[in-house]
């Protein structure tokens, strides 16, 4: 199968959206405000970074060019991923992070539960078992946008500021590229405008319900899903594919 | 009872090797000896996590990144696990923290040591969660029941730990010139400290002959400490590597090998706070510790409301 077929590009942009993510929130461990969350940043840490390996994986099986999952996420650079802005903003703040986290978990949540019912099966079985995680993500990210927004003044205010600054990165999730239109419309990918709606109603409940103010700015900016990113995601891969780059070839 | 028997009774106990457990009448020295001790491996294992997941996001293979971070995971776990035991003493976790943060408590001056290359993740589980667990099977049968179970269940982890290092450190001596030159030089600077991880030598350990009376320890830090050479020079040899240490050969009298001494300058030095990254690593937890202040008043200050909401609205409904 040719590199550039649409389902190969599509298991490359989810398998980067966790990837990067998963990343960023491995960046917390052993700094967390509490041993407690340590242990549960960490734990999505590993299920987004487990996620990411299989779509790597599978679009390895997919396409017999002989490269291999490691050469998918250490071997690329900045413009070939096609990871959205927000999950390689930096962590900021506990705050900050509970904010992306949350912006975050919020699409992914109903964009796996559309998945699935992928046409592909792969996708779709992939979908069922990544939901249980995701699921418990949301849950996680909800509950601190609750005990933040509604905890004291200073947590308040900083829940709200994470809100504000995040939210312009949110658009370009429910916003479909042409690739996902066109995996949309062979049944392979989930329609973006049909979950939009869903998404926004729940981050507009937790939000309400966490005393906070959704920011109202409609100018959204986009670029991560056509591989044009912010500045942080090459800091981000030269520390990640530094060892795969300083000694190509070697085993590990 | 009157305190002389109590102390015959408790003594009896543990001659007995009957556990004590938590609402046990004990001698305030074992309480106290059980808590310092309890709290400075769960300091060890909090430290512990800065150094490994320092290469967190430079693990060099989706693999390894994830079994690192299930690794550190874990050693988190074991702190938590290991803090409610010392609870169960009566100490107090936020006390015990801040005794680690401000120096008064100690935690494994290994862990004062840098990781400089990606062996240095093999070697810490090979050498440093190899020399735990010698000291902490022997304490799955210390005298205290609660520390002795959680012993159990840490030792399990651990030797799962110690199979990973082990795997990264045959994968590099088995690779490229670089990687076997990355493994060595890891060995080298890994091989002493973690000798030194078991302690000084018997005669010079301030704690040892009452905490053997109280069966809290059961075998002397020497003894451990040649255990852990017998047991690591045989998976060296396998590696290829050489231990940094001219003197070390089988003595076969003994039955055991000999090595050099230990600089024990160096000990107390990083002891003391002279290590390469005593200040760094006590930086990066009072960091972590200031930074989330308020995230831990904001989770109490919202699990208040929410209770006062349900109290409310319990009151209402009974009225």
């Amino acid at each position: 199968m040719d590199a550039n077929t649409p389902l190969y590009s599509f298991l490359l942009q989810l398998g980067d959206n966790a990837l990067i993510l998963g990343h960023r929130l491995g960046e917390w461990c052993g700094h967390a405000p509490e041993m407690e969350l340590d242990i549960a940043l960490t734990n999505i840490a590993l299920d987004l970074t487990g996620q990411a390996r299989a779509l790597y994986q599978r679009a390895t099986e997919l396409n017999a060019q002989g490269k291999t999952e490691d050469d998918l996420a250490y071997l690329r650079d900045v413009p070939e991923f096609r990871n959205v802005l927000l999950v390689e903003q930096p962590n900021g703040d506990f705050a900050h992070s509970i904010a992306r986290q949350f912006y975050f978990d919020a699409f992914n949540y109903f964009f796996h539960e559309e998945l699935t019912r992928s046409s592909d099966a792969w996708l779709s079985g992939f979908a069922v078992k990544s939901l249980k995680e995701i699921t418990y993500h949301l849950r996680f990210s909800s509950e601190w946008v609750l005990r933040l927004g509604d905890g004291t003044a200073t947590s308040h205010e900083k829940m709200q500021t994470a809100l504000d600054d995040l939210w312009y990165w949110t658009g370009e999730m429910t916003t479909p590229s042409d690739l996902e239109r066109q995996m949309a419309a062979d049944a392979i990918g989930p329609s973006l405008q049909q979950i939009k709606s869903r998404v926004n109603d729940r981050v507009n409940d937790v939000v309400s319900m966490a005393t906070l103010q959704l920011p109202t700015g409609t100018w959204m900016q986009s670029g991560g899903k056509v591989g044009r990113h912010t500045e942080h995601l090459g800091f981000i891969l030269a520390e990640m594919q530094f060892l795969q780059r300083a000694y190509p070839g070697n085993e590990w | 009872m009157k305190e002389q028997n109590l102390e015959a009774h408790f003594q009896a106990k543990i001659d007995a090797e009957i556990k004590i457990e938590p609402k046990d009448w004990m001698p305030d020295e074992y309480r106290k000896t059980l808590i310092r001790q309890i709290s400075q491996h769960a300091h060890s294992e909090i430290v512990g996590m800065l150094p490994e997941g320092n290469w967190i996001t430079r693990a060099p293979s989706l693999r390894r990144k994830l079994i690192l971070l299930a690794k550190v995971q874990d050693e988190a776990g074991h702190g938590l696990y290991l803090y409610s035991a010392a609870e169960t003493l009566g100490a107090d976790r936020g006390d015990l923290v801040l005794q680690m943060l401000n120096g008064k408590a100690k935690y494994s001056s290994i862990f004062n040591y840098p990781t400089l290359n990606w062996a240095d993740i093999g070697a810490i589980g090979w050498l440093v969660d190899g020399a735990a667990i010698t000291n902490q099977v022997m304490l799955t049968r210390t005298s205290y029941g609660p520390y002795a179970r959680a012993m159990v269940r840490i030792c399990k982890e651990e030797s799962f730990h110690q199979r990973q290092g082990y795997e990264i450190m045959l994968a590099m001596s088995r690779g490229s010139e670089e990687q076997k030159q990355m493994a060595q030089d890891s060995l080298n600077r890994w091989w002493w400290p973690s000798l030194m991880m078991f302690g000084p030598h018997d005669g010079e350990s301030s704690h040892s002959e009452q905490a053997f009376k109280w069966k809290i320890k059961r075998k002397s830090n020497d003894e451990l400490r040649q255990q852990f050479v017998d047991a690591t020079i045989p998976q060296a040899g396998l590696l290829g590597l050489t231990v940094p240490d001219p003197a070390l050969r089988w003595n076969a009298e003994r039955g055991h090998y000999d090595f050099s001494p230990i600089n024990w300058d160096e000990f107390w030095n990083v002891v003391k706070g002279n290590g390469p990254c005593n200040r760094e690593r006590i930086a990066a937890r009072q960091k972590a510790c200031d930074d989330g202040a308020w995230v831990r008043e904001a989770a109490l200050a919202y699990a208040e409301k929410k209770e006062q909401k349900q109290i409310g609205a319990r009151q209402t409904a009974a009225a």
